[in-house]
């Protein structure tokens, strides 16, 4: 054992890891299972077929409570929380100065409190992020003794009609608090892979009871953190630190729509938190770059910080997300071009290994979801 | 006689004459995981040993593959292209990766025998 893996932290179900063949591997501070033997092609192929179950107790639970939680929340934020309906989910984005983003995440309105959940990479900094604004009538409670299980895929309503009925009842983007197999969980329909499923928080010292009565069931197999990245990738959706970071605006990153109406220029709460007249600035004139889908021509998966040229061998714009899509059954990636070579259609170069290849801007998602809407 | 010799690298080579077929063991393709492309060296094209000879893709990440000896590359596997999960499901037959006709047979001394590379793959853990 490395010193290293000294200091890399568990989740509650790192023994069920184990137990299952897991394949730990270092991520975000935690031992995590980047697969299981089944290996990543065959758990992608278990998510977008029936249901996979993922470990994402690694991400940061939060609870802010108090009559101004959701309006010190929107001073941090360019999305609507104030008008938030209760059991409403919805995505947001922690932005700097500059318009940048420092974290993106999901906020929940609970009812009696918000229930938020962010990246386990950004969860200390948004912790201290959120402790240094808050202000008076709101406290912050940082969920450390709970365990958040993703159970996503087409079998995955099924499973929960038998276990927690209740929880059929939500529609995507909303949560609630649900009994499932007698522990008290909150639980929201959302996640991170384009398929209808839900995100079931559990206190840790459950988790393990709740993992393996999920994966009791015939439809539902483990699924590891190389397979949630496929996933998300095929479903556009960003990864923090790779497609948006502090360098990226919202508006560059095509997350025009988790800006409120509310929050904007002509809305009842214009501005109001870090980086608005940037990015409000941006939404009335435009940008210069652009996040875009990327389809490689050939089969050699371009991966981030791949360089992507014009047809003239001109610099235009980087890769940030890149692999192999076992859906799609090619190559996919995502990345950031000029705005005048964003159109879907533009044929680009992108350069692996020294060598060109050929690639496609092309629209997100490379899969449709599968939301349930109700 | 033919004999399968072992790099640390985790490749391996089946000599026959002065002709080795090169691939990857096991417990490299295991510890790849999932392939899902590979780059092959050309037809005719002259490698050293210990030059990089061929690039493995896995959902995850790309590898190097390394000649485990000098020689010129009379073919490479064009099933691989169609079906790269042969790495996977037979790394040590159809999912071959080139042939090689050796330029020094004696640079095959320094690799390992079969029972050498599993006791070194034993002691990797």
């Amino acid at each position: 054992m490395t010193s290293q893996d000294a200091e890399l932290r568990r989740t509650p179900l790192y023994d069920l890891h184990r137990e299952l063949g897991g394949r730990m591997v270092p991520f975000a501070g935690y031992e995590m299972p980047v697969q299981y033997p089944s290996g990543i092609l065959k758990e992608h192929a278990q998510t977008r077929e029936r249901a996979g179950l993922f470990d994402v107790s690694h991400m940061g639970q939060l609870r802010l409570r108090g009559a101004r939680a959701a309006a010190a929340l929107e001073n941090l934020v360019p999305v609507d929380v104030v008008d938030l309906p209760v059991g409403q989910q919805r995505y947001a984005l922690f932005t700097n100065e500059v318009g940048g983003i420092l974290d993106d995440f999901m906020a929940t309105n609970a009812g009696d409190h918000l229930f938020v959940v962010v990246n386990a990479a950004c969860k200390a900094a948004d912790t201290a992020h959120l402790r240094a604004h808050l202000g008076a009538g709101c406290e912050l409670e940082e969920l450390t003794g709970r365990a958040l299980l993703a159970l996503q895929g087409p079998a995955a309503a099924a499973v929960m009609a038998r276990l927690a009925p209740a929880a059929t009842g939500l529609v995507f983007m909303t949560g609630a608090a649900v009994e499932i197999d007698g522990t008290p969980c909150f639980v929201t329909r959302s996640g991170y892979t384009g398929e209808d499923g839900f995100e079931i928080s559990a206190p840790a010292e459950r988790a393990e009871a709740l993992a393996r009565r999920l994966l009791a069931e015939d439809a539902v197999a483990p699924v590891g953190l190389g397979a949630r990245d496929s996933l998300r990738l095929e479903a556009g959706l960003c990864l923090y630190g790779h497609d948006i970071d502090t360098q990226t605006t919202p508006v560059e990153a095509g997350l025009t729509w988790a800006l409120s109406k509310a929050r904007r220029a002509e809305g009842a709460r214009p501005g109001g938190y870090p980086g608005a007249e940037t990015i409000l600035r941006q939404l009335a004139e435009g940008v210069r770059r652009r996040r875009v889908g990327l389809r490689p021509a050939g089969r050699v998966p371009v991966r981030d910080g791949a360089p992507l040229l014009d047809e003239s061998g001109r610099a235009v714009g980087r890769v940030t997300s890149g692999g192999f899509g076992p859906s799609v059954g090619g190559p996919v990636a995502m990345g950031y071009v000029e705005t005048a070579l964003a159109k879907p259609g533009t044929r680009l170069v992108a350069t692996v290994r020294d060598k060109p290849q050929e690639i496609e801007v092309v629209r997100l998602p490379f899969v449709a979801p599968n939301y349930h809407r109700g | 006689m033919s004999e399968r010799k072992f790099t640390e690298d985790h490749e391996w080579i089946l000599v026959e004459g002065d002709t080795g077929t090169v691939g990857i063991s096991d417990y490299a393709q295991e510890q790849l995981g999932d392939v899902v492309f590979v780059e092959l060296p050309a037809e005719g094209s002259s490698i050293d040993k210990g030059a990089q000879a061929a690039t493995v893709e896995s959902v995850k990440a790309a590898s190097e593959i390394y000649a485990p000896v000098s020689g010129e590359v009379i073919a490479a596997n064009g099933d691989l292209a169609d079906d790269p999960a042969k790495v996977n499901s037979d790394p040590l037959g159809d999912g071959w990766f080139f042939k090689i006709k050796i330029a020094d047979p004696g640079q095959l001394d320094a690799l390992m025998d079969e029972a050498s590379y599993k006791s070194y793959v034993e002691g990797l853990h």
